[in-house]
């Protein structure tokens, strides 16, 4: 077993298009990394966390998290001078109707910028942190969990994601851990740009599909601007040959490596429905042996290299 | 000349915070006489932007240079162009006050950026 | 008949949404006036399948503050009332942070010395045009490394086509503020889901969504059969009927990888989205009296 590194390694899994499969071959490494260093897991996809789901763990803390203001208008203050209606560019404030005789904010649609607060005449207006989500600290057989539910609707500034990251990290240090493995969210916007932060290698999932294609170069883009070294690797490789030439084609252009290809393999879901690992669930199978191949590249990067690509 | 510690408490003793932005407290400590006191951090539970929040209360409490385990980019801008030096430590620190005394010591590095 | 917004949502990415909002628009388009605005910012794929030619195209931006350094006093008022802390003082000077702005122009609303004019700052494109069967196609697009994806999904929805009969709106993956943003003003949504956990867990963020928005809804499952029944138990106790289900089947999965619309390369689906919309309407009319 590795000893502690210092500083601790970060590895975020990311692909662009969602559904590449991110979290099932995330769950593959960190059953196969457990065995050879020691780690914290961070599911940051935080408003479609599925991590826990296969990695069967155990909820041991629940913290509330509270996330963005919004704006509150006292009724018994408000004299309907529309002020707020006026100054609100996003269409967040509902005129009075029969049923509610003053304005009112629609909080969907709140930013939460305060415009209306400060030139209301008779301070009617108020702001209240919203408590947007919870994040969890879990335990399973692989070890520590840090997770986050953000609440359906509110709002992902990147802030639950950073939460949760930092957490894992203190615990981190605290139990000398080595690696810090972050099941990322899809997209390239905030939160990707949160999950990333600190990282010192992005394994990148794709498929062979124009979507796929389309998103991994969005990705890579990102990735490069915030100079995180980065491999990429193909899920579901046999899909689409053209797709797979493609991949490895924008691969050698960018300078990077393709560490592996996993097949499309039918026993994924399975797994899942199973709560296991895909390397767990069949270890034998030409996804679980690629996805160990993967691993052995990510480990020599992240211990071997000092984390250059 | 003063110097603000991110930290994980409210003492010299207290742990140090490898977070900037979202640190719990600040701890000001004045080189001139070893003075210090804590200073709850305003920015920890801001949704965005707790690194500029961070960057303005140093700003405005006159510090010369920012210790922390890390900088994001827009408090590096922030702390950048009102001169303040940025500073940071590893989690080997147990203490503030180890950090504190590394600093004089002058082992502590420069932010890269 | 009255236009109706339908946007085709999931919570889990990579279900099939894009196949779902392309189909159906490439389908209805012949009887129907139908646009089809594609939300999802940060991975937009829809021009991918139904390859528009585009004929016009716009900075998406928001308005970010400038100082003019002659009227500022440097009162600190600006500072003090931005809640995304985009604005920082050091003395006389006030700096500006792009990325943390959200254009919301309360900084500007307050200055006492009218020394802030706003300047639009570029967070991405959009771009319009038409399909060859004729679906107006409009799409976002976040530039690389900017954070946020909302103010270009609000500019997107102020270009819908009120004149049109029928709009689609291809959603984000995720059940937050992005989604909210693509779902809040729909008449109806279609959730695309798989019967696996992972689909089951995010279907119901996504519900949760529906719930806050008070938005009807239906449900598509895609790839049935590569999962278990839980799904098809969990929704019999909702208001979210399933509408239609697609099998797993590889000459779909081959299709879609390389470009297609799925109504297009297997022709039988043309009358299972027709019917598609049918219940649509039926059930939109159904929840609606």
């Amino acid at each position: 077993m590795l000893k502690r590194a210092n500083p601790i390694k970060q590895c975020v899994i990311l692909s662009g298009k969602g559904g590449t499969g991110k979290t099932s071959i995330c769950a593959g490494l960190i059953d196969i990394s457990s065995k050879h260093v020691e780690g914290v897991y961070v599911d940051a996809d935080v408003d479609a966390a599925n991590l826990a789901l296969v990695m069967d763990a155990v909820q041991q803390e629940i913290h509330r998290f509270t996330g963005s203001k919004l704006a509150f208008i006292e009724p018994e203050k408000c004299i309907n001078c529309g002020f707020c209606y006026d100054v609100c560019r996003y269409h967040a404030i509902k005129e009075p109707t029969d049923d509610q005789p003053t304005h009112q904010v629609i909080d969907l649609l709140c930013d939460g910028c305060g415009a209306c607060v400060y030139g209301c005449p008779t301070t009617a207006i108020h702001m209240e942190a919203q408590e947007e989500g919870e994040w969890y600290y879990s335990t399973s057989s692989f070890g520590d969990l840090f997770h986050a539910e953000l609440f359906p609707a509110a709002e992902n500034t990147g802030k639950l994601v950073t939460m949760v990251k930092q957490n894992a990290k203190l615990f981190a240090e605290e139990h000398q851990k080595s690696l810090m493995l972050v099941d990322g969210p899809p997209g390239i916007g905030c939160p990707v740009i949160s999950a990333s932060a600190g990282a010192n290698l992005a394994l990148v999932v794709t498929e062979p599909s124009v979507a796929g294609i389309h998103d991994l170069n969005r990705i890579l883009q990102t990735l490069k601007h915030f100079d995180i070294p980065t491999l990429i690797c193909i899920n579901k490789s046999d899909l689409y040959p053209e797709g797979t030439a493609q991949i490895k084609a924008l691969a050698q252009s960018e300078n990077l490596e393709v560490c592996g290809e996993i097949p499309f393999d039918d026993d994924i879901p399975k797994a899942m429905i199973a709560a296991q690992p895909i390397t767990q669930y069949s270890p034998n199978s030409a996804s679980s042996r690629t996805i160990e191949q993967i691993w052995n590249v990510i480990y020599e990067k992240l211990f071997h290299q000092d984390g250059k690509v | 000349m003063i110097l603000m510690i991110s930290s994980q408490g409210d003492t010299l003793q207290s742990e140090p915070s490898l977070r900037f932005g979202r640190a719990p407290y600040f701890i000001e400590f004045n080189l001139e006489d070893d003075s210090w006191k804590a200073h709850e951090n305003p920015a920890v539970s801001e949704a965005g932007g707790a690194g500029v929040a961070a960057s303005q209360f140093l700003i405005d409490k006159k510090a010369s240079a920012a210790l922390s385990g890390r900088f994001g980019p827009n408090a590096h801008y922030a702390l950048t162009h009102a001169n303040i030096r940025m500073v940071t430590f590893d989690g080997d620190y147990r203490s503030v006050q180890s950090v504190i005394d590394a600093y004089k010591d002058e082992k502590l590095q420069e932010a890269k950026h | 008949m009255t236009p109706i917004k339908i946007a085709v949502a999931s919570g889990k990415g990579g279900t099939g949404k894009t196949m779902v909002a392309t189909s159906l628009a490439s389908v209805l388009v012949s009887e129907h006036r139908v646009q089809l605005i594609d939300c999802d910012v940060e991975a937009p794929n829809a021009h991918l399948f139904l390859k528009p030619s585009i004929n016009w195209s716009s900075p998406a931006v928001i308005m970010i503050p400038e100082i003019n350094e002659e009227r500022c006093t440097a009162c600190g008022k600006c500072v003090e009332v931005c809640e995304f802390h985009a604005l920082a003082q050091i003395g006389t000077r006030i700096l500006v942070f792009p990325q943390l702005c959200h254009g919301c122009g309360t900084c500007s609303l307050y200055c006492p010395e009218d020394a802030i004019s706003e300047i639009p700052h570029q967070i991405g494109e959009m771009s319009r045009g038409l399909t060859t069967n004729g679906v107006d196609f409009l799409m976002g697009e976040l530039t690389i490394s900017e954070p946020m994806a909302t103010p270009i999904i609000r500019q997107l929805k102020g270009l819908v086509n009120e004149k049109g009969e029928i709009i689609i709106f291809d959603s984000p993956p995720g059940a937050s503020c992005a989604v909210v943003a693509t779902v809040h003003d729909a008449d109806y949504v279609l959730l695309v889901t798989e019967p696996t956990p992972f689909g089951l867990h995010d279907l119901k963020q996504m519900i949760g969504v529906l719930k806050a928005t008070g938005t009807p809804g239906g449900v598509i499952i895609n790839r049935d059969g590569i999962g278990n029944q839980q799904l098809e138990s969990f929704l019999e106790g909702t208001p979210y009927p399933i509408l239609m289900k697609i099998p797993y089947d590889s000459e779909i999965a081959l299709g879609l990888a390389s470009g297609n619309v799925l109504t297009d390369f297997i022709p039988q689906y043309q009358s299972e989205f027709q019917s598609l919309h049918r219940r649509i309407l039926e059930h939109y009319a159904k929840v609606s009296a």
